[in-house]
C-alpha cells in the first residue's frame, strides 16, 4: 500500500509545476498558437470562399458572354439575312428600273424609227411624185411628140369618154 | 526528415534502455551478492536476486538520482532534501548527508534525520516529529526537466508562428505539434465541449503535453517515473476537479441535485449516486494513469529481471534467457510507447468529457 498513499512533497511540486507551465504556456504558447491555427483555417476557408465566388462569377460572366456570342450571332444572322434582302431588293430594282428605262428607250426608239420612216417613206413619195411626174412628162413629151400620136390618143380619150 | 531522426532517435534509445536495464539489474544483483557475501546488509536478504526489490526501487521515488553502478559502487546524483519540521522549521541539505542511508543527518536543534528504505523511501525524524518531506527527489527534479522542455519547445514554436507570418506553412517543429494541436482541438476539446472548446483549449493541451512529456521521458533510461505515482496523477486530477467545478454551470447541479422526471423514492438513491460519481470521476482519472503507467514500467523490468531470476538458477539458463527476454521487453518498450501517447490522450479526453458535463447547457429536452 505504500505506493497508494501520495507523497505530500511530490504533490506540491507537481502542482506548481503544473500549475506555472499552464499559466506561462496559456499566455506564450497556446494563445498565439492557437490564434494563428485559427486565423490560418479561417483565411483559408475565406480563401475557398472567395476562389467559389470567383468561380461563381466566372460561370456567370462565361454565361453572359456566351448570351453575348448567341446575340451577336442572331444579330449578325439578321444582318445578313437584312443585307443579301436589300442586296436582292436593290437587284431588283435596279433590274426592274433598268428594264423600264431599256422599254422607254425601245419605245422611244421605235417611235422615232417610224417617224423617221414615215419622213423617209413621205420623202420618198414625194420624189416618187416628183419622179413620176417627170417620167409621165416625159412620157407624154415622146407620145405625143408626133400629131397622130396626139390624134391617136384624143381619139382614145374620146374612146374612153364614150364608154363611160 | 523530421520523422526519420525521430526513428532513428527512438531506435538509440531502446538500445540504450535495454542495455542500461541489463546493466542495472544485473549491478542490483551484484550488489546483494557482494552485500550478503561482506555482511554488510542489516535485512535478512536471500542470497541471489531479488526482483521485487530491484523493480520497487526503480519505480519508487528517491532522494538520489542513481544513474548506474560502478565496481559494485551506485554512481548517484544526490538530490537536495527539503524538510519542514513543524517545530524547527525548514532544513535544506544535500541527499548525499545520508550516505546511502547509513548515516543519519543532524539537523538544526540538534534533531537527527534519518532515510528509511523500505518499499519507498522516508524521512524520519529522531524526535517523532511529524515532518513533511518537499525534497527534490528524483521525479520532481525530472519534472523540472521537462518542464524546461516543454516551456523551450512550445515557445520556440509559438515564436515560429509570429514570426513565418499565419498563412506559411509550418516548418520544423511545428510540424510535429500542429497535428498534434489540432488533433487535441477537434478531436478532444470540440466534440466534448461544444462551442465554447476554446476556453480550454490550454488546459487540455498542458495536460495533454505534460503527461506526454513525462511519459517519455520515464521510458528514458534511467528515467523517473513520474506520471506511475499517485502523488502526480492525484494532482493533476484534483486541478481537472477544480476546473470542473469551478466551469459547473446550473444545469449542472440542477441534474445532480434534483434530477427532473424522476420519482421522489427513486431520487433519494440517485442522488446520492450522483454526488459519488462526481467525485469518482477525478478519482478514476488519478487511478487510470498512475496504474497504466506503473505497469507499464513494472512490466518491462519484471521481463528484464527474468534473465537474472534465471541466471541465479545458473548462468547458462540467464544468458539462454537473455534474447527472449530483450526481444519481449523491446516489444514492451515499443508498447509503453505508444501508451504513453495514448494515456496522455485518454486523460485529456476524460478530462474534456467531464468539464463538457459540467458546463452542458439544457437542450430542451431531457434525455437523462
Amino acid at each position: 500500500m505504500d505506493l497508494l498513499t501520495p507523497e505530500l512533497g511530490l504533490f506540491f511540486w507537481t502542482l506548481i509545476a503544473f500549475l506555472a507551465v499552464f499559466f506561462i504556456l496559456r499566455k506564450y504558447a497556446w494563445g498565439p498558437i492557437l490564434k494563428s491555427l485559427n486565423e490560418r483555417e479561417t483565411g483559408i476557408a475565406e480563401a475557398i470562399a472567395s476562389a467559389d465566388k470567383v468561380k461563381a462569377e466566372m460561370a456567370l460572366m462565361q454565361n453572359e458572354s456566351e448570351k453575348l456570342m448567341q446575340q451577336a450571332r442572331e444579330e449578325r444572322a439578321t444582318i445578313i439575312r437584312e443585307a443579301r434582302q436589300e442586296h436582292d431588293n436593290i437587284i431588283n430594282k435596279a433590274k426592274e428600273e433598268t428594264k423600264a428605262v431599256a422599254d422607254r428607250m425601245l419605245t422611244e426608239a421605235r417611235q422615232q424609227i417610224e417617224q423617221q420612216k414615215m419622213a423617209a417613206l413621205t420623202e420618198v413619195k414625194n420624189e416618187i411624185g416628183k419622179l413620176s411626174l417627170e417620167v409621165a412628162e416625159k412620157v407624154l413629151r415622146k407620145e405625143l411628140a408626133t400629131p397622130e400620136s396626139q390624134d391617136a390618143y384624143a381619139k382614145q380619150l374620146v374612146a374612153e369618154i364614150k364608154l363611160n | 526528415m523530421v520523422l526519420k531522426r525521430l526513428f532513428y532517435l527512438l531506435a538509440v534509445v531502446f538500445v540504450l534502455t535495454g542495455a542500461t536495464n541489463f546493466a542495472f539489474a544485473q549491478h542490483e544483483g551484484n550488489e546483494h551478492h557482494e552485500a550478503a557475501e561482506h555482511g554488510h546488509s542489516e535485512t535478512k536478504e536471500e542470497k541471489g536476486f531479488n526482483a521485487s526489490k530491484v523493480i520497487f526501487s526503480h519505480i519508487a521515488d528517491s532522494h538520489y538520482w542513481h544513474l548506474f553502478d560502478w565496481n559494485g559502487h551506485p554512481v548517484s546524483l544526490s538530490l537536495p532534501v527539503i524538510i519542514y519540521h513543524p517545530e524547527n522549521g525548514l532544513e535544506m541539505f544535500s541527499a548525499s548527508e545520508f550516505h546511502h542511508g547509513e548515516h543519519p543527518y543532524k539537523g538544526k536543534n540538534g534533531n537527527e534525520y534519518r532515510l528509511e528504505s523500505g518499499m519507498k523511501e522516508k524521512i524520519v525524524s529522531a524526535d517523532g516529529a511529524a515532518i513533511k518531506d518537499f525534497s527534490l527527489t528524483k521525479n520532481v527534479v525530472s519534472m523540472l526537466i521537462s518542464v524546461i522542455l516543454l516551456l523551450v519547445i512550445m515557445t520556440n514554436v509559438a515564436k515560429k508562428y509570429k514570426k513565418n507570418g499565419v498563412m506559411s506553412a509550418p516548418t520544423g517543429f511545428q510540424n510535429a505539434l500542429e497535428p498534434v494541436i489540432t488533433f487535441i482541438r477537434d478531436e478532444v476539446a470540440k466534440p466534448n465541449l461544444g462551442n465554447k472548446y476554446m476556453r480550454f483549449m490550454p488546459l487540455l493541451l498542458t495536460i495533454f503535453f505534460f503527461i506526454w512529456i513525462n511519459n517519455l521521458l520515464g521510458l528514458l533510461p534511467g528515467g523517473a517515473n513520474f506520471t506511475g505515482n499517485i502523488a502526480v496523477t492525484a494532482c493533476l486530477a484534483l486541478v481537472t476537479f477544480v476546473v470542473m467545478m469551478a466551469v459547473s454551470n446550473k444545469h449542472y447541479w440542477g441534474h445532480l441535485l434534483n434530477p427532473p422526471g424522476v420519482p421522489m423514492g427513486i431520487k433519494f438513491l440517485l442522488v446520492p449516486i450522483e454526488i459519488m460519481s462526481m467525485f469518482i470521476k477525478p478519482i478514476a482519472l488519478c487511478i487510470r494513469l498512475f496504474a497504466n503507467m506503473m505497469a507499464g514500467h513494472i512490466v518491462i523490468l519484471s521481463v528484464i529481471s527474468m534473465i537474472f531470476i534465471f541466471g541465479a538458477i545458473s548462468s547458462v539458463a540467464g544468458w539462454g534467457f537473455a534474447p527472449v527476454s530483450l526481444a519481449f521487453s523491446m516489444f514492451m518498450f515499443l508498447l509503453e510507447l505508444l501508451v504513453a501517447a495514448i494515456q496522455a490522450f485518454i486523460f485529456a479526453n476524460l478530462a474534456a468529457v467531464f468539464i463538457g458535463q459540467a458546463i452542458e447547457e439544457p437542450h430542451g429536452d431531457h434525455a437523462h
